[in-house]
């Protein structure tokens, strides 16, 4: 779902200006997924994706994320 | 994480990510008797999955990929070596990661025939090797015979159609640069469905943009069979009005029936002919020809019927089948973003169907497509889609997805970060 856009694992090839996911605290992911989803941080695309996420899809894929070592 | 929890946890997401862990050693070029998984095909689709069966297994369970390329050249940003601002070696990767960092197989051939019963593929040059699961991926076939005069005006360089990203790339990039300024070069577009629905609006867009650059007088002719343009139709149009207004014309409807080589000209089943200086004829499409041939193709002998849970095939257990060849559910686009995805739901139900272990019963996938319209401005379209287990199909997520609301240049540095992404995704 996330790993087209963010790299295998959360990890974007280097110098990627689209974010790695990899190691990100779940709390801030959270977050900003549902800014993104509610529209209150503005997006170029993220909005669309997060509103296609149900809230408990969106604490699996940060507690996946934030469980992997950087 | 042990195996079977992250085979869990990429079930409840359709599946993403990776376990560090073993690596197996490359062999390139070895044919193995047997393998558990087969891949015929390194696009997107195949490479994705091959890559994630082992992963996914922590790196148990063996692959063998068969692919008679070389090296991975990508059709997305493809147009863009046709405009001018991209090069060859931008788009290709090579599949020495695949290999040596995830131990697949690579076997560089062809598949002659598929034997569903016997649980074999043989390859063009002779060898038979037996699966337990096999994953196609063979893209597209171009129709050329739906088109009087395409096949030997195609195979003697003359009508070209880049629509898989190769030697015809640059061929079509050579023709234009050797057009004469004040010349016209047209592309002709198939009825839907066809591979990557706004690639030939974004290939127009590049065209027009290289003659706007360097052959002001010359003209850019879309010749749609379609009734309007297929995707992103608002924004393309309106940019082209603003920026392409005396270099671009736009025919809907316009459906080819043959091309005269000798003058260089389209015939439609209704409109005038159409005479240009480089033409770019896209014929119909179906599913690759391995696929036709090992009776797979059963919807209208063009694509693949699949159950979308696992994308096993309607006709054939124990053969999935992804990417472009498939028919695919309503509102699913045949991108190379859909074909990766494809791969991983696909990977995740291999190794979980090789491992005694229960299906994902709700994968879901996401899309994302971005065309340049220029060299730097970019616009999207975003979609996600949810499988229903009453239904057995994909759902768009009502109130998910859309467009950019205009083209702009964050999108287009997005655009060319998300390609290498999913290059090194897919291949690395």
């Amino acid at each position: 779902m996330c790993a087209n856009c963010h790299g295998t694992d959360g990890r974007t090839i280097e110098g990627s200006a689209i974010p790695s996911l990899v190691g990100m605290p779940k709390d801030y992911m959270v977050l900003q997924m549902k800014a993104f989803k509610d529209g209150s941080r503005p997006a170029t695309v993220m909005h669309q994706i997060t509103k296609g996420l149900t809230d408990t899809q969106i604490d699996i894929i940060s507690s996946y994320y934030a469980a992997i070592k950087r | 994480m042990k195996r079977r929890s992250f085979v869990q946890a990429s079930m409840a997401l359709g599946s993403f990510g990776v376990l560090g862990g073993m690596v197996g050693c490359a062999s390139v070029g070895r044919v193995p008797e047997k393998a558990r998984v087969v891949v015929v095909g390194g696009g997107y689709g195949g490479a994705t999955a091959a890559k994630y069966v082992r992963m996914l297994s922590n790196y148990q369970i063996d692959v063998t990929l068969i692919e008679p390329n070389g090296e991975f050249v990508s059709c997305p940003i493809s147009n863009l070596v046709i405009g001018g601002s991209k090069t060859m070696a931008d788009i290709t990767t090579p599949y020495d990661k695949l290999s040596g960092k995830h131990g697949v197989n690579i076997v560089r051939d062809y598949v002659a025939s598929v034997d569903p019963v016997k649980k074999t593929v043989t390859l063009a040059s002779g060898p038979t090797i037996r699966y337990d699961k096999l994953v196609m991926s063979p893209g597209i076939d171009l129709m050329f015979n739906t088109i009087e005069g395409l096949k030997e005006a195609n195979a003697s360089g003359q009508i070209l159609q880049a629509w898989k990203a190769g030697p015809e790339t640059l061929a079509l990039r050579k023709q234009l640069e050797s057009m004469n300024d004040g010349g016209v070069y047209a592309i002709t577009i198939p009825e839907a469905p066809y591979r990557c629905p706004p690639g030939p609006y974004e290939r127009a867009s590049q065209v027009a943009h290289y003659f706007k650059q360097h052959k002001p007088k010359s003209k850019v002719l879309i010749l749609d069979a379609n009734q309007d343009v297929t995707s992103k139709g608002p924004l393309f149009k309106k940019f082209w009005a603003d920026n392409y207004k005396d270099i671009l014309e736009y025919m809907p409807q316009h459906k080819v029936m043959a091309v005269d080589a000798k003058t260089n000209t389209l015939k439609f089943d209704v409109q005038n002919d159409v005479k240009a200086d480089v033409l770019n004829v896209l014929p119909a499409m179906r599913a690759g020809g391995i696929a036709v041939q090992s009776s797979l193709a059963n919807v209208n002998t063009r694509w693949c019927g699949v159950h979308y849970q696992t994308f096993e095939s309607t006709q054939a257990k124990d053969i999935h089948v992804i990417g472009d060849s498939i028919m695919l559910a309503p509102l699913m686009p045949k991108s190379g973003h859909m074909a990766n995805s494809h791969g991983k739901v696909t990977a995740a139900a291999i190794v979980a169907q090789l491992s005694d272990m229960p299906v994902n019963p709700t994968p879901f996938l996401s899309n994302t497509c971005y065309s340049f319209v220029n060299d730097k401005l970019v616009v999207h379209v975003a979609s996600v889609h949810q499988y229903d287990n009453k239904d057995k199909t994909y759902k768009t997520v009502s109130g998910s997805g859309g467009v950019s609301s205009a083209p702009n240049e964050l999108e287009g540095i997005y655009a060319w970060n998300w390609a290498q992404n999913i290059w090194a995704d897919s291949l690395m």
